[in-house]
This record gives C-alpha cells, sequence and structure tokens, in this order.
C-alpha cells in the first residue's frame, strides 16, 4: 500500500503544511495570495471562499424565503428554483462563468457556490414561515398584533430551525463545491487533489481527498451542534422530522 | 485588431463536431444509467434490511449520511489511486451518491405505510415475503420513485465531475471547451446535461405514474408542476 504511505509521508511533512515560503506568496503587482503549496493556506482560502458565498447567498435567499412564507406566495417558484439548481452540474455553471466576463478564478468559484447555496436557504425559509401552524397565526392576529409583529415575532422565531437546517445544508454543500475551483484555476483545498492528479502524485491526491472529506464533515458536524443549539427543545422532534422528509 | 468571435452557441460547432458530442452524450446516458441501475440493486435490500432489522437502521443510515457528505471531487480522489483513471472510479463513485439517496427514499417510504394496512395483510395471513412485495413495496412506491427521480437528476449533473478522472462525459466537452475557451462547447454541452436531466426526469415520472394507477389523481397534479418545471428550466438554460 505505497499510496497509502505516500499519502501519510505527504500529510507528516511540516513544508507541505506551512508551503515552501511561507503560507503566502507575492504576486507580480505587489499584492500577494495564498500560497499553492501550504495546505494551511488553502483551508483558510477554502473556508473565505465558502464564507463568501455562503454569505452572499443568505443576504439574498434570507429575506426572500422570509417574505415569500410570510404572504405565503411563491411556493411553486421556490421548488422550481430548487430542483432547476439539482438538475445544473456545477461544473457547467462554472465552466460558464469562468469562459464568461467574469473570468477564470476565485470570483467565479464565488459566484456558482453562491447560486447552488441560494436555493436549500430559500425553501427552507419559505417553508419555516408558511408552514407556521395558522391556529398560532390567528391568535397572534386575535392579540391585536401587526401583520409585522406577527412576521417578526411569531412566524420568525418558530422558524429558526428550519432556517438553521437550510443554512446548515448549504454551507456543507458550499465546503463540498470550492474544491471544484482547482479545476478553473481557482485555489482552495482542491488544488492539493488537481495538482496531485497532473503529477500523477497519488499519495498526494489521496491526501488531499482525506482533507477535504475531513473538511466537510466537520462543518457539517459543527454546524449540525449549533442547529441544535438555536432550536429549542419543543421543536427538535419537528426540525427532525422535517428534515427526514426532505 | 478585434477579438475573433466566441460566441456562446454556435450551430457550426455542432455540425462540425457532431460525432464527439454525440459520443460524448453517450457516455454520459451510459454512466447514468448503469449507476442507477446499480445502486437500485444495491440499495433495496441494503433498506428492507434497515426497516427489518431495526438495529441495523441507525449504522446503515448513519454510514449513507457520512458518504454523502463527502464532497464529490475528494470521493474520486480517494478511489482514484485504487481503481485508476477512468470509468470504474466514476461509476463507483456515482453508484456511492445514488445510494444514498434511495435508500434513504426507500426506507422513508416503507416507513409510511400505514400500520393499518400491514396488520389487515398480517391477520389475512400474508407471508412475510408476500407482505413485503405485495403490500409494503407497492405503498412505498411512491417515495422510491421520488428518490429515484432524485436520484437520476443528481447523477446526471454529477458525472460531470468525472473531468477530475479524465472520464466525465459532457463535462470532459465543458472542461476541453473551458481549456480552449470555447464557449459554444461549454455552452452545447451544459444545455445537453440539463436536458438528459430532465428526460430521463419525465420518463421516469411517467413510469411511475403508469406503475402506480391508484395515485393518479395526485400525479397529475405532480406532473403538472413537474412540465412548468421543464419549462422554467428550458427556459432558464437558454
Amino acid at each position: 500500500m505505497s499510496t497509502i504511505e505516500d499519502a501519510w509521508s505527504y500529510l507528516t511533512t511540516a513544508q507541505n503544511w506551512t508551503g515552501a515560503n511561507g503560507i503566502t506568496t507575492p504576486t507580480f503587482d505587489g499584492g500577494w495570495t495564498w500560497a499553492n503549496d501550504s495546505i494551511i493556506a488553502l483551508g483558510i482560502e477554502h473556508m473565505l471562499m465558502s464564507i463568501a458565498a455562503v454569505t452572499i447567498a443568505a443576504i439574498l435567499a434570507l429575506p426572500l424565503g422570509v417574505y415569500l412564507g410570510h404572504v405565503r406566495k411563491g411556493g411553486t417558484a421556490t421548488v422550481i428554483v430548487s430542483n432547476v439548481s439539482r438538475a445544473m452540474p456545477t461544473l457547467a455553471l462554472l465552466t460558464l462563468f469562468a469562459a464568461s466576463a467574469i473570468g477564470f478564478g476565485n470570483k467565479a468559484v464565488i459566484i456558482a457556490a453562491a447560486i447552488f447555496a441560494f436555493p436549500p436557504i430559500l425553501t427552507n425559509s419559505f417553508t419555516g414561515m408558511a408552514d407556521v401552524d395558522p391556529d398560532v397565526r390567528d391568535a397572534a392576529r386575535g392579540i391585536g398584533m401587526t401583520r409585522f409583529q406577527i412576521a417578526t415575532r411569531v412566524e420568525l422565531p418558530l422558524a429558526v430551525p428550519l432556517i438553521a437546517a437550510g443554512l446548515r445544508t448549504s454551507s456543507v454543500q458550499t465546503v463540498a463545491t470550492v474544491p471544484l475551483a482547482a479545476l478553473v484555476a481557482g485555489g482552495g483545498l482542491g488544488v492539493i487533489i488537481n495538482t496531485g492528479i497532473a503529477t500523477q502524485r497519488y499519495g498526494q491526491v489521496l491526501a488531499g481527498g482525506i482533507i477535504v472529506a475531513l473538511v466537510a464533515l466537520t462543518t457539517d458536524a459543527v454546524l449540525g451542534r449549533l442547529q441544535r443549539r438555536v432550536t429549542p427543545p419543543q421543536l427538535r422532534a419537528a426540525a427532525a422530522a422535517a428534515k427526514a422528509s426532505a | 485588431m478585434d477579438a475573433p468571435p466566441n460566441p456562446w452557441f454556435s450551430w457550426q460547432y455542432l455540425e462540425r463536431n457532431w460525432g464527439e458530442v454525440v459520443d460524448a452524450l453517450v457516455i454520459h446516458i451510459e454512466l447514468t444509467l448503469l449507476a442507477v441501475t446499480i445502486a437500485v440493486a444495491i440499495s433495496l435490500p441494503l433498506a428492507i434490511l434497515a426497516r427489518r432489522i431495526p438495529r441495523l437502521s441507525g449504522p446503515i443510515m448513519g454510514f449513507t449520511g457520512v458518504l454523502y457528505t463527502i464532497p464529490s471531487f475528494a470521493l474520486f480522489a480517494l478511489l482514484a489511486p485504487y481503481t485508476g483513471i477512468g470509468r470504474t472510479t466514476v461509476l463507483i463513485g456515482l453508484v456511492m451518491y445514488a445510494l444514498l439517496i434511495l435508500v434513504r427514499n426507500i426506507v422513508v417510504g416503507l416507513e409510511g405505510v400505514d400500520p393499518d394496512v400491514v396488520d389487515a395483510a398480517k391477520g389475512l395471513g400474508y407471508s412475510p415475503t408476500k407482505l413485503l412485495f405485495s403490500v409494503e413495496l407497492p405503498n412505498a412506491l411512491p417515495s422510491m420513485i421520488a428518490g429515484l427521480r432524485l436520484a437520476t437528476v443528481s447523477t446526471v449533473a454529477l458525472v460531470t465531475v468525472g473531468v477530475v478522472v479524465g472520464y466525465g462525459g459532457l463535462g470532459q466537452l465543458m472542461f476541453r471547451g473551458l481549456q480552449s475557451d470555447y464557449r459554444a462547447q461549454i455552452a452545447t454541452s451544459a444545455l445537453l446535461c440539463l436536458a438528459l436531466a430532465l428526460i430521463l426526469d419525465v420518463v421516469l415520472l411517467a413510469a411511475g405514474r403508469l406503475a402506480m394507477p391508484w395515485n393518479r389523481q395526485q400525479g397529475k397534479r405532480g406532473s403538472r408542476a413537474a412540465r412548468k418545471s421543464a419549462r422554467a428550466q428550458l427556459e432558464s438554460a437558454s
């Protein structure tokens, strides 16, 4: 099993983590980029790209989903959006963006990842808001709450578990999508795998695969814990049921 | 000097490279169908096992969940050193992802079978095997078909990631189009991917309706939504 040994020696060589010349590389125009030969640098870049993508998606999808869910309109549209995004290959969007005016590199990847992060956040915030028990809503109106108060003080708190689940799904998915950046000359942890395949160092490929898999699993576990924390105990069973049917 | 034209769509590209495009499409279809078929063959017994022996249900669901969280890019990288570059690696990866969606949906479907119906069948003296095949599985069919459609559509999209190991069907065209900065090639293969996903989805939907005559009323509503989403897919793609 020399591949495993190679992977082990790749992972245990300090230089592969810190880079031959530190974790940043100067660029020609006097700036700097993350070094391509450092796992730490690529990991930080990976996380920054993922956070950027999820943030963009959340800024757009959260208000939209919450609003549409509150007025209970556009359910079909949200379903269509999520179905189309499933059929659309990530690679297709990446290559389309890279070949367009956006150009190669991290910008194209962040935009593509944000587009794929959008549907889970949208559908979950929509469902969370729209599925609030009508009796609860009626009761809130009965005690004289305005529409805005009903939305912010009744529906939104009840929708929080599902919204958190949506953010978790899209974050994990984004962390899993960003490795494809390596195919369009972007950064992130996919670079390790791509370089390994290009140079036929399969130990490095295996090591890269393990790192990416661990990052995705860790993200899922950490966000799962966060999701549980923001879910009131009374709503946990409902949230679990919603996840199973999704 | 003006830059050479680089259109997003060109009939000329399609005419001159017809053979290559069809080859990629055929590879794409083959991989998808083969992966989904194998995944169905494996997931059905697994799901039934998980349902029959509750003690196994936790590990099976947990294991499939962990596998599903592993990014496809990483999975191909984990497999490549052992199964080599090419078809086998892609196929194994695809089967694994489709497997998870299918197992989950079959188990959910089996769990959703009305206990009264199962009780009634037992009271009529159905053997466990007969119960499974003539009561439980038919009742779980809607959820199974939903899982099958989901798995198929995701597989079509996922095949393209096979580019990593040099066997990505239409993804291969996309990637080459990117490397040579040829927009028509990228857009054509992307459109074909979407169309393929759409066609397979509609075919499975129709098959599901044929297999579940008792569900027609519901099916009608579903199919209209699907047609709507189909139109939206085409519009957004073009």
